[in-house]
């Protein structure tokens, strides 16, 4: 039985109809609405790679059935800035050369992100605490780490 | 040769035009496009467009490292235009020179060399070409903004001296490259070419590849590695819809749907009846395993005098045996591919870190001329070596062939930790001699590496689905680093090629050269503690290169070194703090590290900490500091995540590590400070950075942990258990 959700994605009015309303959040996000900043990396909840703000909380995207998100703010990767406007943590991502192959980009700064937004001035500690969950395979974590301080300094 | 003699062979003149798509009549009608991809000539590399802007076609891949920075910098360094007008294209069989597969930090050693040698012969064809036009010697001319410049101001830019047509030039390994004090590109940190888009969300990986027509499939993998599907029940999933097709053939199943959505749930639901399988090892019993597997080969690489005599007639005498785990590589996104049959040619986009060898190896499998495939590269998740990317590419193929329309296949993520190829298991077993000062007087070793070398990895699919392929057994190339750096009065180091080993290998990260490396530092270290010297004045009292000693001593005095015999005395408390210090000589022919771990171990919990982590590195030439120092770092972060966490399990049938609850992966507490000293030497060639440092972590680390505790950990990971055992065993 397909079904449209309705949501609001980057600031926008989307909607996507599905046949299973229980397919993750992130598979619309990549396929229907073509936002390929947030990435498949386990589907499991455990390495952050799909990570997106949900009502501005970082949210497992691979985890929340796109049901779910009816009637609800999503934010991804691309909606979070832009070139022109970056966030403050992607400016910083860029400064510090924070990514090697990126996959795990898009956690790092939208997990980042949700820290500095409850958290303006984070410790090294909290930072790491606060991205405990996020993997990265390419080793970027100290650099990772350096860029949200980095975005806190100059927030 | 000067300007006239070019000219008059036709140097940029009609023909030849690097318009992709267009055949020539010489070539065969089967070629993808008329662009020269030979190794020796300069359109091979380099194409400049009639608005000035410099494409470079290389056959390695960035794989997430920065390469693609460094490849852009050698352009624009040579040619002398600026960074942004160079465009880098990567693996595409149809429009790259074959430089061989992306592996053992030879991106820029390498490939990185061929393109700075097509770029300096094409600018010195420009400058030719420039000198007949002013009707001036070359010698006085130079080059500037993509532009070549007379003394007396005139200008012609480089649109207009080849602007849209080929060089025709054979590349010439003797035109000149800049000297270091002309450089102004090459040496500094160029920012990443990439980064702005992958902070963005706009970067484009292959798995975010969409073209017209594009299904989506999923293999269903047996649960047991070599077992057969002997029946597949399609009404198991006849209720999903979009469905398209349920594959089958032998061990290999697949589905493809409309959505990926509907192509994991048929994955997820397709019930097959499999045959039995339990040709694995039982885990408890791997090192067993190893040592009974028949020995295919004994291979000498090194051998000065009579090691076994010198050892018998040795003061003291020393033997221990270490273990280095399997290991995955574990790529943050699993792998995927997309793939299109068109008009009886096959197009496959992956990321391959050797598409030209995937290409011959697609042909194959699918029987079909090798001219009728074209494998692109795209971007993928960080590879580590050869890991699932290829296997997805061969999903992808079978499923487009089996519906006649575009398929992308992206790996689950059991699928990643189950299939992809892996590290072999590797036991190193060594004994020396000490004469009464604690000098070494004999040094033996042997290594029980899986057989093979660097060809290609046989693909999953068409292993299960009996396909033709090659039956190679590619664990990477091993050997290096057996043989010692140091200046032993005996040696004998031989590795003992295996018939077998338990999964299909390759390499990861570091092949063989991080086992070697981590048993003969660390037992290094255990002769220093016997001759009860400080590990670096031992390592340094038997070691010549200059190069070398730099590393060493740098890297005492970056560390703060305290020179005293390990393991450290008196230490109360919980918790225990020790450095170790490792070295290599990367192949023996190549870059030099040297660094020191600093540990905390608990020695009630058996918790192991890496608190920093020091590295002083000369690899020649510097392309980009920053991009080396970032590698660096990525090395020693993921070595210390295989070092101290990283084991894969398995039953009789299969792996049982497929998530990273199982398989965990390092976390950001628990990374490493890490303090990076480059030794830049302009006036040599450029070496690789990246793998060599990871080659140093796990013996710094386990001599570490030796000198806080006294304790010493002889098998990856060094996991609490192990440290816990080894210590009620002291
Ligand atoms: S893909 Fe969602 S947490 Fe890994
Ligand atoms: S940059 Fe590759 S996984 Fe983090």
């Amino acid at each position: 039985m397909s079904q449209t959700v309705t949501m609001t994605v980057n600031g926008r009015a989307a909607s996507v109809t599905v046949d299973d309303p229980e397919m993750p959040l992130l598979y619309a996000l990549r396929n229907d609405l073509g936002l390929t900043g947030p990435h498949f990396g386990c589907g499991l909840g455990q390495c952050g790679a799909c990570t997106v703000h949900l009502d501005g909380a970082a949210t497992r995207s691979c985890q929340l059935p796109v049901g779910a998100a009816e009637g609800r703010q999503v934010t991804t990767l691309e909606g979070l800035g832009t070139p022109e406007r970056p966030h403050p943590l992607q400016a910083a991502f860029i400064a510090e050369q924070a990514v090697q192959c990126g996959y795990c980009a898009n956690g790092m700064i939208m997990q980042g992100a949700a820290l500095l937004a409850a958290t303006p001035k984070p410790s090294a500690e909290q930072v790491k605490e606060a991205l405990v969950a996020n993997i990265c395979r390419c080793g970027t974590q100290p650099r990772v780490v350096r860029a949200v301080l980095r975005a806190a300094a100059n927030a | 040769m000067d300007g006239m003699q070019m000219r008059r062979r036709g140097l940029f003149g009609a023909g030849g035009a690097l318009v992709v798509g267009f055949v020539l009549g010489a070539r065969p009608a089967a070629a993808w496009t008329d662009k020269p991809v030979a190794l020796d000539q300069v359109d091979s590399f380099l194409a400049i467009d009639a608005a000035g802007r410099v494409t470079a076609y290389v056959g390695k891949v960035d794989l997430g490292t920065g390469v693609r920075t460094g490849f852009t910098q050698i352009v624009a360094e040579e040619l002398d235009v600026p960074m942004a007008s160079v465009a880098v294209v990567e693996g595409d069989t149809a429009l790259t020179p074959d430089q061989g597969a992306t592996y053992g930090s030879l991106s820029i050693q390498v490939g990185g060399v061929q393109l700075r040698q097509a770029a300096a012969t094409a600018r010195r064809a420009l400058l030719a070409e420039a000198a007949s036009r002013f009707g001036l010697p070359p010698e006085g001319l130079r080059c500037e903004d993509a532009a070549v410049i007379a003394p007396d101001g005139r200008r012609l830019a480089f649109a207009t001296l080849v602007g849209g047509r080929a060089f025709s030039l054979a590349v010439d390994a003797n035109a000149p490259i800049k000297p270091p004090e002309a450089r102004r590109v090459v040496g500094r940190s160029a920012p990443r070419v990439d980064i702005p888009e992958k902070v963005f969300g706009r970067f484009r990986y292959v798995h975010d590849l969409k073209i017209p027509g594009m299904a989506h499939g999923r293999a269903v993998r047996p649960p047991a590695m070599g077992a057969i599907a002997e029946a597949v029940d399609e009404a198991s999933v006849a209720g999903i819809p979009g469905l398209l097709k349920v594959v089958h053939e032998r061990g290999f199943v697949g589905v493809v749907a409309e959505t990926e959505w509907a192509a994991i749930r048929a994955q997820r639901a397709l019930k097959v009846r499999w045959s039995a399988w339990a040709g694995l090892p039982e885990q408890a019993k791997l090192w067993e395993h190893v040592r009974a597997t028949p020995v295919a080969q004994r291979q000498v690489t090194s051998e000065t005098g009579d090691p076994a005599a010198a050892i018998r007639g040795a003061a003291k005498q020393l033997s221990a045996s270490y273990d280095f785990a399997i290991h995955t590589h574990g790529s943050m996104g699993p792998s995927c591919a997309v793939a299109e049959f068109r008009d009886g040619k096959l197009t496959s986009w992956s990321a391959s870190q050797a598409t030209h060898n995937l290409r011959k190896q697609l042909a194959m499998m699918l029987a079909m001329p090798v001219e009728q495939v074209r494998c692109v590269y795209l971007e993928g998740a960080g590879c580590y070596g050869r890991n699932g990317h290829e296997d997805a590419a061969v999903d992808a193929a079978l499923l487009a062939k089996a519906v006649g329309r575009p398929v992308r296949v992206q790996w689950m993520r059991h699928e990643e930790h189950g299939w992809d190829p892996k590290g072999p298991p590797t036991l190193i077993d060594l004994r020396a001699g000490l004469d009464a000062a604690g000098k070494v007087v004999g040094w033996e070793s042997e290594a029980f590496i899986a057989k093979g070398a660097g060809g290609n990895v046989d693909l999953v699919a068409a292993e299960l689905g009996g396909l033709p392929r090659e039956s190679l057994s590619s664990p990477g190339n091993i050997v290096h680093n057996l043989a010692q750096p140091y200046g032993f009065p005996a040696v004998r180091t031989t590795c003992l090629r295996l018939e077998s080993t338990p999964f299909r290998p390759s390499w990861i990260r570091t092949p063989g050269r991080m086992q070697n490396t981590f048993a003969g530092e660390a037992f290094l270290d255990e002769l220093a503690a016997a001759a009860g010297a400080d590990p670096i004045a031992y390592r340094l009292s038997v070691l010549e290169d200059p190069r070398g000693r730099e590393m060493l001593e740098r890297v005492a005095k970056l560390s703060g070194w305290q020179a005293r015999p390990s393991p450290v005395r008196d230490q109360g408390g919980e918790v225990l703090r020790g450095r170790g210090v490792s070295y290599v000589k990367y192949e023996l022919v190549r870059t030099y590290v040297a660094g020191v771990a600093e540990v905390e171990v608990n020695r009630r919990s058996g918790a192991i900490r890496v608190i920093r982590f020091f590295v002083t590195h000369d690899c020649g030439q510097i392309i980009n500091p920053d991009a080396v120092t970032a590698q660096i770092e990525g090395n020693i972060v993921a070595t210390v995540s295989r070092v101290l966490k990283e084991e894969l399990t398995f039953d009789r049938s299969a792996v049982t590590s497929l998530d990273w609850a199982s398989y965990p992966s390092i976390t950001f507490p628990e990374v490493p400070e890490i303090v990076v000293e480059l030794v830049d030497r302009p006036a040599e060639r450029p070496w690789g950075a990246g793998e060599p440092t990871a080659a140093i972590v796990p013996s710094a680390v386990t001599n570490a942990i030796f000198d806080a505790t006294g304790v010493r950990l002889r098998s990856v990971p060094f996991t609490p258990a192990k440290f816990l055992a080894a210590l009620q065993g002291t």
